[in-house]
């Protein structure tokens, strides 16, 4: 058997180039099968989205690139050209915001979820199942989410307005710049107790760690969390297709597990 | 007027712990430098790492770890709690203590570098003519290496100035007590207040140019002397 074909350079040439030619075959292909997405994701959504987003992947073969952050650094971001897709608030005056301004499309957006507020210490049994520790107990720090920027903060702000305890907590009052950070207080034991969200704390539909009040949603106005559809995503496929796996059945139960309403 | 009351005492708050930190690197960062510029133990490779940490750390590693050790249940705040002074974080003194470590080397290694420059001959010619070690410290050691001091002062406080992670970790957000400018500045960026968060960024840019330019001016009028 002659193997000098092998070694000759002509064919060398040939299946290089046929090499190539297939892997950009497969590679187109795989393209207009499967798009990437990229996501700006409010941060106290992070653990839910991550659950999503793997289930969204298995289920369609698109890819949801994620980014976590603060809602107002992403609104900086998006106004300034940010490739993001899709915005997942903390917020519904974002992204109405984003929608005035004309940089997401016109009629996207929805609520994909409510936030739940929770009072919660580490320490077990220090918070009552009332929350009558805000007015009796001697804690030295309550934390918050800062109300200018966050609306888990906002909604403390107006929780404690309502138990007329605002004057009475305002020196002992520390605030995270958002609740990922608030919680970080108060789990650390720094803070005895704080408003964080429901679903940082909830685990398997319980609150495995510490104690809590689960705050009525009746003394705060309600956390609507949503979505939209950003300009940079108006002609993907796998963008649109994601922001309908949110609203499906499989997403909601992931959403609920983790203390969210709807 | 650009500026409201709040960001006013956001930068009285900055400069306030920026000349606290400073001070204290100054007298706490001397000795250790002294000893890095002179022994020859074999923890001097040990030490000089550990001091050069923060240059690489993100600082809100710095701020987590401190938030956990300083917390009731870490060894520092056991200990400041068995002292009587109750926990740091969310005090201005907790943000001393952060800033200690976050601008370390920005003290230590200048004044390092400033002995090792100075030399043992100097000091060994003052030990001929008599002088003890503490004379000999500050009559011919502190003086010559006074433009290290100078760059040791001017990159701590400025450095302390523009700290962001680490209060933020730290911190809680408190005015007067703990909202420093970087902090304040975040706080209006993200709440979309982009004015005031310009002129307040304005500020700083502003200041951190003054500085680096003083200090190059320093440098200059330190390497003519010597």
């Amino acid at each position: 058997m002659d193997f000098s074909l092998l070694r000759s350079s002509r064919f060398h040439r040939i299946t290089l180039r046929t090499l190539c030619a297939a892997c950009v075959a497969l590679l187109a292909c795989t393209a207009a099968q499967a798009e990437q997405v990229s996501v700006a994701v409010a941060a106290n959504f992070t653990a839910p989205m991550q659950k999503i987003a793997a289930a969204f992947e298995a289920d369609t073969g698109h890819k949801a690139e994620l980014s976590f952050g603060a809602t107002g650094k992403f609104y900086a971001q998006i106004t300034h050209g940010a490739p993001f897709q899709i915005l997942l608030a903390a917020d519904d005056t974002t992204p109405a915001r984003l929608d005035t301004e004309g940089k997401a499309v016109a009629g996207t957006r929805f609520t994909y979820a409510v936030g739940t507020l929770v009072l919660w210490s580490a320490q077990p049994g220090y918070v009552d199942a009332q929350g009558k520790v805000i007015q009796t107990g001697d804690f030295k720090h309550l934390a918050i989410a800062n109300p200018k920027l966050a609306p888990y903060g906002l909604a403390a702000s107006q929780v404690l307005e309502k138990l007329g305890a605002t004057a009475s907590v305002q020196p002992r009052l520390v605030q995270g710049e958002n609740i990922a950070q608030t919680f970080q207080f108060v789990a650390s034991g720094n803070a005895q107790l704080g408003f964080v969200a429901l679903s940082q704390v909830m685990v398997d539909g319980k609150i495995p760690k510490g104690s809590s009040w689960q705050v009525p949603a009746a003394l705060h106005d309600p956390i609507r969390q949503d979505a939209v559809l950003l300009n940079p995503g108006k002609d993907s496929a796998a963008a649109k297709a994601l922001l309908q796996y949110l609203r499906s059945d499989k997403a909601r139960s992931i959403i609920q597990a983790y203390g969210y309403s709807f | 007027m650009p500026f409201t009351s709040a960001d006013l005492a956001a930068i009285g708050l900055t400069l306030r712990l920026a000349a606290t930190t400073m001070a204290l690197l100054l007298v706490l960062g001397t000795p250790l430098a002294w000893w890095l510029a002179h022994t020859a133990s074999r923890w001097r490779g040990v030490v000089s790492a550990i001091v050069a940490l923060p240059l690489v750390l993100p600082p809100t590693v710095i701020g987590f770890y401190l938030l956990v050790a300083m917390g009731p249940n870490g060894t520092l705040g056991q200990f400041t709690q068995w002292l009587g002074l109750g926990t740091l974080p969310f005090t201005f003194w907790g943000l001393v203590v952060g800033s200690l470590v976050y601008s370390l080397p920005f003290a230590v290694q200048p004044l390092q570098h400033a002995f090792e420059s100075v030399g043992r001959k100097p000091l060994e010619a003052a030990a001929t003519l008599g002088a003890g070690p503490v004379d000999r410290f500050f009559t011919v050691a502190l003086p010559l290496a006074r433009p290290g001091f100078i760059t040791a002062a001017i990159l701590s406080f400025a450095h302390t100035v523009g700290e962001f992670g680490v209060v933020l970790m730290l911190g809680g957000n408190i005015p007067g007590v703990t909202r420093v400018v970087s902090v304040q500045i975040y706080d209006h960026v993200e709440a979309l207040e982009y004015t005031q968060a310009h002129w307040l960024a304005g500020v700083m840019v502003l200041f951190s140019f003054v500085v680096l330019l003083g200090l190059n001016l320093t440098r200059r009028k330190g390497s003519m002397v010597s």
